[in-house]
């Protein structure tokens, strides 16, 4: 497996996290405790998760000549 | 003498021998962290009821380190790639910007480690619990009776699962709270010695730490002396960083299971 390969590995891991830990903070903010940051950032969390997406769009396109393995 | 199979493909492997050989050594990460994260499920599952830490780390911290490492991961890639293009100063910038991200997340998990180290739990004569930051320090021990005081920034509960859980507790506002040696019965700070869940995370976080020191050390010197390469070889200094980048996204893929399992879950 090359780097290009492990990278698209690790951005969708990244992904999965983005998302999880936008659950993760939407949950606290319904909450009795929560706060409006948790809102925020678990909006922002999402936001990154969707920036990721296109990253890695944007990548397999700029390494389409490189190898997989 | 020259080295077999450093840029050009192996026939019966079909891959140049440091990449079967960097693989091999993930194998043997992957196993080791592997058993890490297994005993951290069997202590977290073995724990007396309402004994395991909730809400003890900080998350933005956390977070924080998370967005560091995912950044360095993408500059890793994208000097791998300028290469790949010839493009040898990009190269360096990008491997510079890793670089500098790595030195950014060891210095915020010092940061981390160090706010453990001097939060410290008292176990009271009178059955409750004190818990916080030292402020001022001046007990002596002789075994196990106390002298002098200590001052510490937190508060005090009579309930010692209200220090495990700090997402159901909420937790009063801290204030200043002197304690007389004669007064403590047990202290002691938030080291790896303090119970499980600080051994586990002090065990996974730092082994993590080691490894993240040890990929920018390859890196610094991959972007300094041993970019002499590229004069003379660019195809394997080239191979040299995929190589490296191959060891940073392991690193980085660590932290992205270590983050929601130890901070948030």
């Amino acid at each position: 497996m090359s780097l290009k390969a492990f990278h698209l590995v690790f951005v969708t891991a990244a992904i999965v996290l983005a998302f999880g830990f936008g659950v993760w903070l939407l949950k606290g903010y319904a909450s009795p405790g929560g706060s409006a940051w948790d809102l925020v950032f678990g909006l922002v969390s999402f936001a990154a998760g969707v920036a990721l997406i296109f990253y890695e769009r944007y990548f397999l396109k700029k390494t389409k000549n490189v190898s997989y393995l | 003498m020259d080295i077999p199979y450093t840029v050009e493909l192996r026939p019966d492997t079909g891959l140049y021998n440091a990449k079967v050989g960097i693989w091999l050594f993930l194998a043997s990460e992957v196993m080791l962290f592997g058993a890490l994260f297994s005993a951290y499920i069997l202590l977290r599952v073995g724990a007396p009821e309402g004994y395991w830490p909730h809400g003890w780390l900080n998350v933005p911290l956390g977070t924080a380190n998370t967005l560091v490492l995912i950044t360095s991961s993408i500059t890793t890639v994208l000097a791998w790639v300028s290469l790949k293009a010839n493009q040898f100063g990009r190269f360096k910038l990008f491997h510079a910007i890793t670089l500098l991200c790595a030195l950014v997340f060891v210095g915020i998990k010092s940061f981390e480690y160090h706010d453990k180290f001097v939060h410290y739990e008292f176990t009271l004569k009178n059955g409750k619990f004190a818990d916080g930051h030292m402020v001022e320090n001046k007990l002596k021990q002789d075994g196990n009776s106390f002298t002098g005081y200590a001052v510490i920034r937190g508060h005090v509960v009579e309930d010692e699962r209200e220090l495990y859980d700090l997402n159901a507790h909420k937790a009063p506002a801290h204030e200043d709270i002197r304690i007389d040696g004669a007064q403590i019965a047990k202290m002691g700070n938030y080291g790896p010695w303090h119970n499980t869940y600080t051994a586990i995370y002090f065990t996974l976080t730092g082994l993590h730490a080691l490894h993240v020191i040890g990929g920018a050390i390859v890196i610094g010197f991959l972007w300094g002396p041993g970019s002499k390469l590229w004069e003379t070889d660019p195809e394997r200094f080239t191979n040299r960083i995929e190589i490296s980048g191959l060891f940073w996204h392991f690193v980085d893929l660590i932290w992205i299971f270590l983050f929601p399992v130890l901070y948030l879950l």
